[in-house]
C-alpha cells in the first residue's frame, strides 16, 4: 500500500485519487487530440493509458505533467487544483521517452539535477543520489556521461532521475520502446517491482498490450482523445465494451447476429453469415430484434468431433481450416465458417512430435461454453 | 587483374585513381594542396622578407643570401619590441576586438535564440534577414555610418529636432564608432554559428529540466546555455579573429587613439614602404593569435579524448 512521505497510510490517501481529471479537453487547430476526458487513479497505483499513435494518450500524459495545458476541464494532482500550474511546480516528474538525459552532465549531476532546483543540502543530496542509483542498479556509474551508456543503463537513469524527487506520481512515456524485446521484457518485471516496493504511483503511456497487460493495475483504452474503456488486464481482455476494444486488445472473432431471444442472463443470438444460433451468458440487458456482435476469443474455441458431440444449448460452428499459423507454443487456425467470414482458433502444441492433429482444408467443428462470449452492442 | 582496353576506357582512366586506397588520399590532399599553396608558401615568403633589411628599389628589401654570406637577421622584431607604438596598436585592436566579439555575442545570443525558437516556417526567412547585408559591399556600409554618425549626420540631427542635444555629439572618429562598426559588421558571423548550435538542441532537455523544477531561467543557464557553448567559442573566434586585424573600420570611423594592429601594418607597407619591418609585425599577429587558439584546441582535445 501507499506510503506518504512520513511512511504513514493516512485514511485520506484511501479516500482522494492521487489523479482527478475533470472533463480535459486539448485541441491543436482543428483536431481534438483530447476529448473531455474524465480519470481517476489512485494512490500507489500503475495505470497504464493504452492505444495506437494519435490516440491522443501523449498529449493526456503531457497535460498531466504540465507541459500543454488544457483548453478546458480540471486536473487535480493530490487533491490540489494543478490546472494552471506550471511544470516546475507540480509534485510529478518523467520519463520522456527520448530519456531526454542532458549530455552534458554526469549520471549523478543528471539524477541530482532536480534536487538541485529544491536546494537540497549536499551532502543529503549525494545520500539520495547514491539511494536511487541503488534502486535502478546502477550504483557505479555515477561518473558517466550519457553516451558513455548502453540503451538499458540509460532508461534506468532516466528513470532514477524522475524518481529522486520522489514525485507524487511519476509520469513514463513509452519508457521501454527504445529497447530490445528480451530487455524490454525483463525491464518490465523490474519496473513492477520497484512500483511495487516504493510504493509511488505511475501512469505509463503504451501503444504496447501486451506491455500494459503485463504491468498495469488498471489500463484505460484510448482512441480518438477519449478513453473507451477502463479496468483490470483481465476484465479489458475478458469483458471489452465494445467492438473496438475487443479487437484492439488480443485477437477477437467478432459474430454480428439478431437478438432472438433474451432471458435471463442468457442471450439467443441468431449469426447473419451462418443462420444458426449460438448462446451467450449476458448479464447486459439486450432486447429481442437487436443487432448485436458477439465476441468469442480464439482460446475459448475447443474442437469436437461433429455435432453429435455437443449438448443442448452448447454452441456449435463448423468450417474449413484455410491458414494455420504455426507459432511454436501454440498453432492458430484461420477457419471459415461461412462465405468470406473466417474466425481464428487459438490451440497449445502440447504433444513433442506427431502428425499435425488439424490441417489445411480439413472440416472442424467448434464449441464454446455459452459464459466465454460477450455481447457488444457499440 | 588483367588489363582490359575497350572503348572510352582510356578516358575514364585517369579518374579511376580517385576509387582507390591511393584515391582517397588524393582527395584528402587537396585542401592540404591549397593551404600548402594559397597559405603556408605566402607566409614563409612574408616571414623571409621579415628577417630581411629595408632599402630603396625593387622590391624593397635585400636578399637573405648574398654570396656566402647570410644576410638574415632578427632586428625587425626587436624594433617592434622596443616601440610601444606596436605593443600599443596590438594591445589596442586585441582589446577593441574582444570588447566587440561580446557585445556581438550580448547581441547575437537572444538574435539566435529567437530565430532557433521560432516556428519551422518563419526560421528562414530570419536567417536570410541576417545574412541581408552581405548582398550590399561591406565597404560601402562602413561609410554609410559615416553618414549616420557625422556632426551634421542623421542621428545627430534627429536628436537636436527632438531638443535632447543643443551641440552635436562627437560620435565619428571615436572609439565607440570602432565598436560600433565592428560589431555591425560581424554580428551575422556571431548570429550563425549560435544558431546552428541552438536549433540542434532536443526542446525535450527544457522540458526535462522544467519537469525537475528548474524556472525558465535557471533551465536555460544550466541547459540551453552550457550546451551551446560550442557555437559561443565558434561564434566568438570568427568575430574575434578578424576584428583584431581589421583595417577598414578604424580608417573611416575611428581617430588616432583608435590605432589598431591592422592600420599600422597598413602604414608601414604603403606609407613608409617598409616591407621587412610591416612582415615582421605580419608574422608577430599571426602568432600571438593563432598559438594560444591552437593550444586551447589541443586542450580541448585532450579533454574530449579523456572522456571516451
Amino acid at each position: 500500500m501507499t506510503t506518504t512521505e512520513s511512511g504513514h497510510v493516512t485514511e485520506a490517501d484511501r479516500i482522494e485519487p492521487i489523479l482527478d481529471l475533470q472533463g480535459v479537453t486539448r485541441r491543436f487547430g482543428d483536431v481534438v487530440a483530447v476529448n473531455a476526458v474524465d480519470l481517476t487513479v489512485r494512490r500507489g497505483e500503475l495505470f497504464s493509458l493504452l492505444g495506437g499513435s494519435g490516440c491522443g494518450k501523449s498529449t493526456l500524459l503531457r497535460m498531466i505533467a504540465g507541459f500543454e495545458p488544457p483548453d478546458s476541464g480540471q486536473i487535480r494532482i493530490d487533491g490540489r487544483d494543478m490546472t494552471t500550474v506550471p511544470p516546475y511546480e507540480r509534485p510529478v516528474n518523467m520519463v520522456f521517452q527520448s530519456y531526454a538525459l542532458f549530455p552534458h552532465m554526469t549520471v549523478a549531476q543528471n539524477v541530482a539535477y532536480g534536487l538541485r532546483q529544491e536546494g537540497m543540502a549536499r551532502s543529503e543530496r549525494d545520500d539520495r543520489v547514491h539511494d536511487v542509483l541503488k534502486l535502478v542498479d546502477l550504483p557505479d556509474l555515477a561518473r558517466r556521461k550519457p553516451n558513455q551508456l548502453s540503451g538499458g543503463q540509460r532508461q534506468r537513469v532516466a528513470l532514477a532521475r524522475g524518481l529522486a524527487k520522489q514525485p507524487r506520481i511519476l509520469l513514463l512515456d513509452e519508457p521501454l520502446g527504445a529497447l530490445d524485446r528480451k530487455l524490454r521484457e525483463r525491464t518490465q518485471f523490474e519496473l513492477v517491482n520497484l512500483q511495487d516496493r516504493i510504493g509511488i504511483t505511475f501512469i505509463l503511456v503504451t501503444h504496447d498490450q501486451e506491455e500494459a497487460m503485463t504491468m498495469s493495475d488498471r489500463i484505460g483504452v484510448m482512441r480518438d482523445g477519449q478513453i473507451h474503456q477502463i479496468g483490470a488486464p483481465r476484465e479489458v481482455y475478458e469483458y471489452p465494451n465494445s467492438r473496438f476494444v475487443a479487437d484492439f486488445i488480443g485477437t477477437a472473432n467478432l459474430l454480428t447476429g439478431e437478438v432472438i431471444a433474451a432471458t435471463e442472463g442468457m442471450v439467443q443470438v441468431r449469426l447473419a453469415a451462418t443462420g444458426t444460433s449460438i448462446f451467450v451468458a449476458s448479464p447486459a440487458p439486450v432486447s429481442a430484434g437487436a443487432t448485436v456482435t458477439v465476441m468469442v476469443r480464439p482460446e475459448k474455441l475447443q474442437t469436437v468431433s461433429g455435432p453429435a458431440a455437443v449438448s443442448g444449448d452448447a454452441n456449435l460452428l463448423s468450417g474449413v481450416v484455410q491458414d494455420i499459423a504455426y507459432l511454436g507454443d501454440m498453432s492458430v487456425y484461420h477457419v471459415e465458417i461461412a462465405d468470406g467470414l473466417r474466425i481464428q482458433v487459438a490451440m497449445a502444441n502440447r504433444l513433442h512430435t506427431g502428425e499435425e492433429p488439424i490441417t489445411w482444408d480439413d472440416t472442424i467443428h467448434l464449441t464454446w461454453h455459452p459464459g466465454d462470449g460477450v455481447v457488444l452492442t457499440s | 587483374m588483367a588489363p582490359r582496353r575497350r572503348g572510352g576506357a582510356d578516358i575514364v582512366r585517369p579518374f579511376r585513381i580517385l576509387a582507390g586506397p591511393s584515391g582517397r588520399r588524393l582527395v584528402t590532399a587537396i585542401p592540404f594542396i591549397w593551404l600548402a599553396v594559397f597559405f603556408l608558401a605566402p607566409f614563409a615568403i612574408v616571414f623571409g622578407i621579415s628577417l630581411s633589411q629595408t632599402r630603396f628599389g625593387i622590391p624593397p628589401y635585400e636578399p637573405l643570401i648574398r654570396g656566402s654570406e647570410i644576410l638574415a637577421r632578427l632586428d625587425n622584431y626587436s624594433f617592434l619590441l622596443s616601440d610601444a607604438l606596436y605593443i600599443n596598436a596590438l594591445l589596442n585592436s586585441l582589446q577593441i576586438a574582444a570588447t566587440s566579439a561580446i557585445i556581438c555575442l550580448l547581441i547575437g545570443y537572444p538574435i539566435a535564440l529567437g530565430i532557433a525558437r521560432a516556428p519551422q516556417q518563419w526560421r528562414a526567412p530570419l536567417l536570410l534577414a541576417v545574412i541581408l547585408p552581405f548582398w550590399t559591399s561591406f565597404l560601402i556600409r562602413v561609410y554609410a555610418w559615416i553618414g549616420l554618425l557625422k556632426n551634421d549626420g542623421l542621428i545627430n540631427n534627429l536628436l537636436e529636432i527632438v531638443g535632447l542635444i543643443d551641440a552635436p555629439l562627437q560620435l565619428l572618429q571615436t572609439s565607440f564608432a570602432v565598436h560600433l562598426g565592428i560589431v555591425y559588421s560581424y554580428l551575422p558571423f556571431m548570429v550563425l554559428p549560435l544558431y546552428a548550435a541552438l536549433e540542434r538542441q532536443d526542446t525535450s532537455l527544457l522540458e526535462a529540466a522544467s519537469d525537475l523544477g528548474a524556472r525558465p531561467w535557471r533551465a536555460f543557464v544550466t541547459i540551453t546555455l552550457p550546451l551551446s557553448m560550442p557555437g559561443v567559442i565558434a561564434g566568438f573566434l570568427l568575430v574575434f579573429i578578424p576584428a583584431v586585424g581589421e583595417f577598414v573600420i578604424p580608417e573611416l570611423l575611428g581617430d588616432s587613439a583608435t590605432a589598431m594592429i591592422g592600420k599600422v601594418l597598413w602604414t608601414e607597407f604603403f606609407n613608409n614602404r617598409d616591407w621587412p619591418l610591416a612582415s615582421a609585425l605580419a608574422v608577430s599577429i599571426l602568432v600571438l593569435i593563432v598559438a594560444p587558439l591552437a593550444w586551447l584546441e589541443h586542450m580541448r582535445h585532450r579533454r574530449a579524448n579523456a572522456l571516451s
